[in-house]
């Protein structure tokens, strides 16, 4: 299990702005190790986002998203206590959700 | 004699059609449109992704460093003011696949998204909008790139 999310939203009038900060190495598949060996790809595929339990954004990653991803969009009537939860698969089939409460 | 230009546009069309066949096994894959990611000009992803020609617009943005010191880790944001928009799409022109991350937008999001990408070398990035009555809509920037990320 990859290491947790950091996830923080936070209310501006009537929207909620949600920053993720993913855990990830995000390896492209064309870097070469110290031997000369392509080190295989290894990268998030599949990001979804649900405010309170729907779903609210789904996004398909290419392996040129930057290593340790990050991630911001803005939620719509999203306040105080609501909660938001962010997913990813990564292409090895790991899979990682963490949940936030908007402040 | 072909360019380098020329050239890698005829790979990509081959590949597109063979893509398109069915016969490159990654495109088999159903969840993950790796066909798109596959794509090497904004020409081919379009017709992976079902779009039509894009077209440049004033009401998508993109934003982003002029000068990035580190290739690796580039911010950049697509947004757009317009409404019924499906998909936001970045893309990055000279990396080995051109398009870096397709964000699927709800009714219940903003269409403003920022992320960071890498970046091989200094290259035109573009924020595409995908909009329900079937325009494609896009702008870019050059963003120069002073240390490249794709390197070992």
């Amino acid at each position: 299990m990859a290491d947790p999310m950091r996830i923080r939203a936070q209310a501006a009038g009537d929207k909620a702005t949600v920053r993720v900060l993913m855990s990830h190495e995000m390896e492209t598949g064309q870097r070469k190790d110290s031997a000369g060996k392509v080190i295989p790809a290894w990268f998030i595929q599949d990001v979804t986002a649900s405010h309170n339990g729907k779903q609210v954004l789904a996004a398909e990653w290419g392996p040129s998203v930057a290593k340790n991803p990050f991630l911001q969009f803005n939620v719509k009537g999203a306040k105080a206590g609501d909660k938001i939860s962010v997913s990813w698969t990564d292409n090895k089939g790991d899979k990682r959700t963490d949940e936030a409460t908007v402040s | 004699m072909k360019t380098r230009r020329e050239m890698l546009a005829t790979s990509a069309q081959l590949a597109a059609l063979l893509a398109g066949a069915g016969l490159l096994p990654s495109a088999a894959q159903a969840a993950w449109n790796s066909a798109a990611f596959e794509a090497k000009t904004m020409a081919d992803l379009m017709k992976t992704l079902g779009g039509s020609t894009p077209a440049a617009s004033k009401e998508v943005t993109i934003t982003g460093p002029d000068i990035a010191e580190n290739g690796a880790v580039v911010p950049v944001g697509a947004a757009t003011t317009l409404p019924g928009v499906k998909k936001l799409l970045l893309l990055v022109e000279k990396n080995p696949s051109m398009l870096a991350a397709s964000f699927d937008v709800t009714d219940a999001i903003d269409a403003n998204i920022n992320t960071r990408v890498k970046m091989g070398q200094s290259s035109n990035v573009y924020a595409v909008a995908m909009m329900n009555d079937g325009k494609v809509l896009f702008a870019s920037k050059e963003i120069k790139v002073t240390l490249g990320g794709c390197g070992g």
